[in-house]
């Protein structure tokens, strides 16, 4: 089959050469880029960016004034590399597209019922009675849909306004004015070897300047946590918590689909410390979401968010709907969670930080979609009212933070403030009621706030402190194994490239990690990237498989000694998403 | 001298493909698209004689519904000059795929024409040598290396077991195989350029070509899932499975 000939030719040897030292720019090259001048840079193509860079149009067009936007997307084209539920609430997209039905906005299945459950173990559940559901997490008028299609359709819209957006294109750097201000980005070269050498192909990176440049990555944005050290803006705000998530699209049996149905539920199987949260959506064509989202503040080393994904899919809660469907998509992303309590400065000289790369995911509701879109709304309102006022560009927008705070979206990060900490420091149950009681009775309104000030790479106790876990192994009908999971996610890099997994130094791997965490990595990525080979006696080998990389962002997170860095490789490589 | 490549919109080679529940053909809902690979071997290998100086324009047509724009689009990021696109509700058989092209030919007077060995969807490794039996034209297929030199094209074609080297008169039909080249990225700023170089749509009624359907899809089924392997505890076990099971020798 040609596309296998093609895959083999392209993809080349399985594992790439194993180099730290790597996605320098050489200053020759750096001396050579083009560069192109813009109003507005946006960095990310999800609903953050793209509801700004709309917004900006639509403010041009009252106006009639000239406005260049530009979008840069580091998938291979809008939606790819968009994984999320979903369910989600239209407040933001009915302000921005008031007639988002009659443009064909693919939200096509309202939210019909809820429920929640309580997993007590392997066999057994109990489901909340309808009036002990919190309130957050009711979803009349909400709708179950791919965030990806919808990204689709808010690129189109963009596209349509006139904004400009370039898949295929990393943001790899931030460029700085001589004052200090941010002045752009700069796409990533293409085509260099894994050795740093210059393929045939190369085509070195431009350089995009914008008067203001919009940074919207989503959760921990590589740029995004460059700036955050560079512009010192999480002084005031408590470290940011995240999550894990991994979801699976279904086929199912038509007998047990119910459009619009939307499970929620926690327990088994996490145990001990670790906490998440699963979900089961109903989306159309008989398709369901199946997903789990765990914490990444978990103690044991040993634990691995995959497979206890795949073995919670054996629960009867959530194979009463599976059995007998077919898998038909995989991938992971991590989430921001941290809510206000970590939310950082979003603003900095020439330019701000949106939606999730700032941290603005509702945790009381597991939504983050409607919030970002919201604060891409504001900043493209602060930067485009600049704008008009002759402003030429590199200041902080303090004007935001006004616009910010008059805002529903800040009263909603407000009232859910205590919801993760509570669930941090009081346990799942505790937790829980704690929730209930302020979220469903005070509508979060109480004069408390719990802080949660532990990182969660530091959480991570030593290895010897636990016994390993046994996973049940994957039956192939309802559990999946790693590599057979990722090649559904379609996702894939170009051969022969630097490896974007840098490591800062080399030896920690098997020099610290190993001995005292088992080397977490092996198991907390989705993807199975990290691998530890040899023996005692041989040595032990640490090995990356960049090329399988999901862009969840998990390793940047959580590992221990942070020696983890995530870099974007070469554009357009990564997942494939369809329909996620 | 004119060149005229063709491109077509198929499912992405990344992307594993899915068939539909009711097994009626491919799901291509949201599914990644993108130019076919070995017509972006073609692009590549037109703007390399653009370049070298032995072409003067690049024409790349592409035939079937509407989206199929975004690859023609590509095309002249990459450095073609003008696009035709031929607008049909579905993606046409081989044969009408062949016929439309023959008439933008016929129009257009390319010297040389490039097309891919196939596309990557139907595989059917047809459309380049209706074209060429269409118009009358010579047509060296499988191209790894392609020489233009004295009014006429020299083209060395994979075969099995090694190549050959035809020299073709013009206007002539060329396929490309995949060692021809390495097919270069679109850069960003010609992108944008590309959004502003002319492109052309007409129907097939236009060209005075009603498509017509010769062949009809009855099913389509994903490869029989691989089987988990097993271990021997020996080598007359492995023999024994080998002859018995396997059946291979
Ligand atoms: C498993 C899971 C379930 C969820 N469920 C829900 C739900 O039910 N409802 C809900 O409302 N929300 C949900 N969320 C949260 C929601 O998906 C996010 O809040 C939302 O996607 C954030 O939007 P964003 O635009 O800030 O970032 P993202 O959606 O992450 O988009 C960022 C974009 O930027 C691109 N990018 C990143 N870095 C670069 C770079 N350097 N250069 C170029 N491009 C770059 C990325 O490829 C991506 O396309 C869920 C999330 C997960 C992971
Ligand atoms: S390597 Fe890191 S970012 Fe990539 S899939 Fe694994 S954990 Fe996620």
């Amino acid at each position: 089959m040609p596309v296998g000939i093609l895959g083999g030719l392209r993809r080349g040897s399985a594992n790439p050469p194993y180099d730290y030292d790597n996605n320098k720019v050489f200053e020759e090259d750096r001396a050579m880029r083009e560069s192109m001048e813009f109003d507005v840079v946006i960095v990310g193509a999800g609903p953050a960016g793209l509801s700004a860079a709309c917004r900006l149009m639509q403010l041009a067009a009252e106006q009639e004034r000239a406005l260049e936007v530009c979008v840069v997307e580091k998938g291979s084209e809008v939606g790819a590399h968009i994984l999320s539920g979903a369910v989600i609430e239209p407040r933001a997209l009915d302000e921005l597209f008031p007639d988002w039905k009659e443009r064909g906005a693919p939200l096509n299945t309202p939210v019909s019922e809820d429920r929640l459950y309580l997993l007590k173990s392997a066999g057994q559940a109990i489901r909340l009675p309808d009036p002990l559901v919190p309130k957050t997490l009711h979803n009349q008028g909400n709708y179950v849909a791919s965030l990806g299609n919808l990204v689709r359709w808010l690129g189109e819209q963009a596209e349509q306004l006139g904004v400009q957006i370039f898949p295929g294109f990393a943001a790899a750097e931030v460029l700085y004015r001589e004052d200090g201000s941010v002045k752009g980005v700069a796409t990533g070269d293409m085509g260099v070897a894994a050795d740093g050498s210059r393929k045939d192909s190369f085509e070195p990176g431009i350089e995009l300047h914008a008067k203001y440049t919009l940074f919207a990555e989503g959760c921990r944005g590589h740029l995004g946590q460059q700036l955050r050290r560079r512009f010192e803006l999480e002084r005031n705000a408590d470290p940011q918590h995240y999550g894990l998530g991994i979801k699976e699209l279904w086929d199912i049996d038509s007998a047990r689909h119910q459009p619009g149905l939307v499970i929620h539920g926690s327990g088994w199987p996490l145990q001990g410390d670790a906490s998440g949260g699963f979900f089961l959506y109903h989306a159309e064509n008989n398709q369901v979401v199946v997903g789990l989202i765990v914490d990444l503040n978990y103690v044991n080393p040993w634990l691995s968010p995959f497979d206890e994904f795949q073995r919670m899919k054996h629960h009867p809660v959530l194979k009463h709907y599976l059995e007998g469907g077919k898998r038909v998509s995989y991938g992971a992303r991590a989430i921001a969670k941290g809510g206000f309590n970590a939310l950082p400065e979003m603003v900095f000289p020439g330019g701000l930080l949106i939606g999730c790369e700032a941290g603005t995911l509702n945790f009381a509701k597991i939504k983050g979609t409607h919030t970002a879109m919201k604060s891409g709304m504001l900043a493209a309102e602060t930067v485009f009212e600049a704008l008009v006022d002759g402003d030429e560009g590199g200041r902080a927008l303090e004007a935001f933070d006004e616009r910010f705070r008059a805002s529903w979206l800040y009263e909603e990060l407000y009232r859910s403030r205590n919801f993760g900490p509570a669930l941090h420091r009081f346990g799942a149950l505790g937790g829980g009621a704690f929730n209930f009681l302020e979220q469903s009775l005070f509508s979060g309104q109480l004069p408390i706030t719990l802080r949660d000030r532990d990182e969660d790479h530091a959480r991570l106790r030593p290895a010897a402190d636990f016994s390993s876990i046994a996973y049940p192994k994957p039956d192939g009908l309802l559990s999946f194994d790693k590599l057979s999971s990722v090649f559904l996610s379609n996702t894939n890099h170009a051969e022969n490239q630097p490896c974007h997994l840098v490591l800062k130094d080399a030896e920690v791997p098997v020099a610290s990690n190993l001995p005292c965490y088992a080397e977490p990595a092996q198991r907390y990525c989705p993807a199975g990237v990290y691998e530890v080979s040899g023996d005692e006696r041989e040595g032990w080998r640490f090995q990356v498989n960049a090329q399988n990389c999901l862009h969840c962002k998990t390793c940047d997170i959580k590992d221990p000694a942070q020696n983890i860095v995530w870099t974007t490789p070469e554009g357009g490589g990564g997942p494939n998403y369809p329909n996620m | 001298m004119k060149i005229l490549v063709t491109v077509k919109r198929v499912i992405d080679y990344n992307v594993k493909v899915r068939v539909k529940p009711d097994h009626s053909d491919v799901d291509l809902a949201n599914v990644k698209m993108a130019m076919n690979p070995f017509c972006e071997i073609a692009v590549e290998e037109a703007v390399r004689l653009k370049e070298a100086g032995l072409a003067t324009e690049i024409l790349a047509v592409s035939v079937g519904p509407k989206a199929c724009q975004e690859q023609i689009r590509t095309a002249l990021a990459l450095g073609a000059d003008r696009g035709i696109h031929i607008e049909t509700e579905d993606f046409p058989e081989s044969l009408e795929v062949a016929r439309l092209l023959a008439k933008v030919v016929e129009a257009e007077r390319p010297e040389l024409i490039i097309t891919g060995k196939q596309s990557i969807d139907s595989d059917n490794n047809q459309t380049g040598q209706m074209l060429a039996a269409l118009l009358d034209l010579p047509q060296g297929t499988f191209a790894s290396a392609l020489k233009l030199a004295d009014g006429r094209v020299e083209v060395t074609r994979e075969i099995d077991g090694g190549l050959q080297t035809l020299s073709l008169s013009l206007p002539a039909v060329v396929t490309t195989d995949l060692r021809l080249n390495e097919p270069r990225y679109a850069s960003l700023p010609n992108i944008m350029k590309a959004k502003k170089k002319p492109l052309e749509v007409r129907t097939p009624a236009e060209l005075g070509v009603q498509p017509r359907a010769h062949t009809r899809l009855l099913k389509v089924e994903a490869p029989a899932e691989r089987k988990g392997g097993i271990k021997v505890a020996s080598i007359d076990e492995l023999v024994e499975k080998l002859k018995n099971e396997a059946k291979v020798i």
